[in-house]
């Protein structure tokens, strides 16, 4: 017998939610009830008054499981809305990662001249370490650690994607 | 405005939204509830023998009146003892309120004695839940659970109270009106989508209405306006477990229930259907079967009240999110509007008579032993003319029951669908029975179900509760048997009711009277004298042992490949068959 499996697509998603109490346990545990994945969340209060804060997901999933997962999270009491950005045009993906490498040398330089071309600063240095702040989309932040991991990467950190929609109106 | 405690608080809020009834158990963690209860005799508070059996009380409560059940249970024990019930509740959308204890505040997280993390364990069998931290967010807390219980799709709230938030004083006035909740489901539905359903059912050739429980949620009314829209669209109606009663079962429109253990008729024409018109069910696999091969060559409406329903397994051509009664109501109103004109839909019915010509229902006759089915067919008889309420627990007994009993309006069924829980009926039928205090109620039981909630004879005898229990006792775990007669060479592996206890005794040592019916020739007297007995009676029935409910759309076979009787069956399967439930 063979489990059958589909094809996936990335989507991210933007949920404004009441901020009480187990509000995130609530949003992880139907994920991992309802077998949906998740590849990065993010969550902060956003409002003046701290009542609202807003989670961005980043998922993946066939077609129909992402449809699923936006009823879900929409079902649930403190959800106020969800928006599926990548559905809805053209936004804005940001990533921070702090990144540690180590070595001496020709490594040394090298990390120096890739972090420059990525446009990494260099937040904290010793004779054979930095540690390289870098901001961007998760791409360039994925590249940048396989680059980085050539050249004496000791850790990574990433904060996971924040995102917003392009133009005047909100998402 | 004066100081009230906690607990006088939740007592006093409970009584302005109109609860009479609560189901509970106490325990250390919720005295200072009980003790406010004993001032507030306006609350009957009704003692059960466990907490599962409270929670299921609620729910046979709330599913014959279309009024929330409340239960009341203390923390960590009390609380995992209600899971099961709340869980069930969230399965069936049977709305209900589950009130806690909780060890005070300061020692949450200290694995306090009989802690347990109740908000965290009912996180995902609940439609919502709440700690409530301090006593003033109580009323607010309360009023707003009920609203979410009791509207858009219904289901179980749980509200967890530390022992002292109970306890604490804090203000509160008559000032008590609702307080605005951000809960707000849709229950319009959306116009243009009412019109192109209309353009739909205009279009069909071969429709067939597919009814769920929604319906019965909706309210009687709902059941009313599904007949108005069945007469104007002149076409079949189907429904799942949960949805039987929603529409007559004497009308010459009425399939039977569809699914697993549904009628030949009624899954022939979803099969071959052109339009299929759901109202208020969700497209689970035991009413689909294999997937790719259920109603293929239909166009499909749905109507629901909950959007997650909505392509969730079975990709639809419409949806029309909103109550399905009110949207049922929108669309003969749009209907009429367009001068839709009842069609003959002559071909289409005479495909129904011919599928209903197989009979599917028929059981083999039997001289010496008494056929479960007949037993069920002469229950109905007996009683139909009562309007009885009907609960049941799971098993062979709950499908034939679905299948052999009639039943003509809303409400008056009640069984355990989504999550199959075992010992659901009796406790069931003591909600309901309180709900209805003059009803017929009787629970339709195994003898291996019954046994999950037998201590509720007591909760019956206390209250004097005159239900009745027709145990159906064929000394096998029948619906257990049944799937390893058909997938595992009948190897009858742990599924024979060894040791059970004389039913009869049983129920005379809570002062209820027993009664064995074992010769089909005693059926009908045997029927007749448990209805005529005041008080609580429980029948054990002897039924042929080894009977098998049919028709059967095996896990994983298409609605054409139904097997009709005992010749059909092969005795085995394959893994990727056996890998369903
Ligand atoms: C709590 C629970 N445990 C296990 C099951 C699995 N199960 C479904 S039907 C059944 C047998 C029921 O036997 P009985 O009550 O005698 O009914 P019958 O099928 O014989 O009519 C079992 C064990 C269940 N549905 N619920
Ligand atoms: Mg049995």
């Amino acid at each position: 017998m063979h489990i059958h499996e589909e094809a996936v697509e990335r989507h991210v998603l933007a949920v404004l939610v009441d901020n009480e109490a187990g509000i995130l346990a609530r949003i992880a545990g139907m994920f991992t009830a309802r077998g949906y994945n998740i590849d990065s969340l993010t969550v902060a209060d956003i409002s003046e008054d701290h009542a609202v804060s807003r989670i961005t997901i980043a998922t993946n999933g066939p077609p129909h499981v992402i449809e699923q997962i936006i009823a879900q999270l929409d079902r649930l009491v403190p959800v106020h809305s969800v928006r599926d950005l990548t559905e809805s045009g053209p936004h804005v993906q940001r990533e921070l990662a702090l990144v540690k490498v180590a070595g001496k040398g020709e490594n040394r330089i090298e990390a120096m001249r890739l972090a420059d071309i990525y446009r990494a600063r260099v937040v904290d240095a010793t004779t054979e370490s930095f540690i390289f702040e870098i901001t961007g989309a998760p791409e360039k932040i994925e590249t940048f650690v396989g680059l980085m991991r050539e050249v004496g990467l000791v850790e990574v950190g990433r904060t996971g994607v924040v995102a917003i929609g392009r133009g005047p109106e909100p998402a | 405005m004066a100081e009230k405690s906690g607990a006088d608080i939740l007592v006093e809020t409970l009584l302005d939204l109109g609860v009479d009834t609560v189901f509970g158990y106490p325990g250390g963690a919720v005295l200072p509830i009980y003790d406010a209860l004993y001032e507030h005799p306006k609350i009957k508070h009704i003692l059960v023998r466990h907490e599962q059996a409270a929670t299921h009380a609620a729910e046979g409560y709330a599913r014959s009146t279309g009024k929330p059940g409340v239960v009341l249970v203390t923390s960590g024990p009390g609380a995992t003892n209600a899971v099961t019930g709340i869980t069930d509740a969230l399965m069936d959308s049977i709305p209900m309120v589950v009130f806690t204890g909780q060890v005070a505040t300061n020692l949450i997280g200290s694995d306090a004695f009989q802690e347990s993390d109740t908000v965290g364990i009912t996180r995902h069998c609940t439609k919502h839940n709440y700690l409530v931290k301090k006593p003033s967010d109580l009323a607010p807390v309360v009023q707003e659970a009920f609203h979410i219980a009791t509207q858009g799709r219904p289901g179980p709230v749980v509200i967890d109270i530390p022992k002292n938030v109970q306890v604490a004083a804090t203000e509160h006035g008559s000032n008590r009106a609702r307080t605005n909740t951000r809960y707000q489901p849709q229950t319009e539905g959306d116009f243009k989508a009412i019109n192109a359903a209309a353009e739909m059912i205009m279009a069909a050739k071969a429709p067939v209405l597919y009814t769920g429980g929604g319906i019965i949620n909706s309210g009687p009314k709902a059941s009313e306006t599904l007949r108005e829209l069945a007469e104007l669209l002149g076409c079949p109606v189907t429904s799942t477990l949960m949805g039987l009663g929603a529409f007559p079962a004497s009308s010459d429109k009425w399939l039977g229930m569809l699914g697993m253990h549904g009628t030949f008729e009624a899954n022939m024409a979803m099969n071959k259907a052109d339009l299929v018109i759901c109202l208020g069910a969700r497209f689970d696999d035991r009413i689909t079967g294999r997937l790719d091969a259920f109603s293929p060559n239909s166009k499909k409406i749905h109507v629901d009240i909950d959007r997650s329903s909505i392509n969730k397994t079975v990709r639809v051509d419409l949806p029309v999110i909103g109550d399905v009664g009110r949207v049922m109501e929108q669309l003969i109103a749009v209907l009429k509007g367009r001068r839709f004109a009842t069609p003959e839909l002559g071909e289409w019915w005479a495909r129904i008579t011919g599928w209903r010509a197989t009979n599917c229902l028929d059981y083999p006759e039997n001289k010496t032993e008494i056929m479960p089915q007949e037993a069920i067919r002469k229950l109905w008889e007996a009683t139909h003319k009562r309007e009885p309420i009907i609960t049941t627990e799971v098993g062979q007994h709950q499908m034939w029951a679905a299948q052999h009993f009639d039943f003509e309006s809303p409400n008056k069924w009640l069984t355990s669908g989504g999550l199959g829980t075992m010992g659901y009926g009796l406790p069931a039928a003591i909600g309901a029975q309180l709900g209805n205090p003059d009803a017929l109620v009787i629970d339709i039981a195994g003898e291996a179900s019954i046994q999950m909630n037998i201590q509720e004879l007591g909760t019956a005898t206390q209250y004097r509760l005159p239900v009745k229990i027709f145990v159906l006792n064929n000394e096998y775990m029948g619906m257990v048997r049944q799937w390893q007669e058909l997938t595992y060479e009948s190897r009858y592996s742990n599924s024979y009711s060894d040791s059970l206890p004389d039913f009869v005794k049983l129920a005379e040592s809570y002062d209820w009277t027993g009664i064995r019916i074992e010769d089909p020739a005693d059926l009908e007297s045997g029927i007749q004298k448990m209805i005529e007995t005041d008080g609580p009676v429980m029948v054990d029935c002897r039924v042929a042992k080894l009977a098998n409910c049919f028709p059967m759309i095996p896990s994983g076979a298409a609605h054409t490949e139904m097997l009709l009787t005992e010749a059909d069956v092969k005795g085995t399967m394959d893994d990727q068959a056996k890998a369903l439930v």
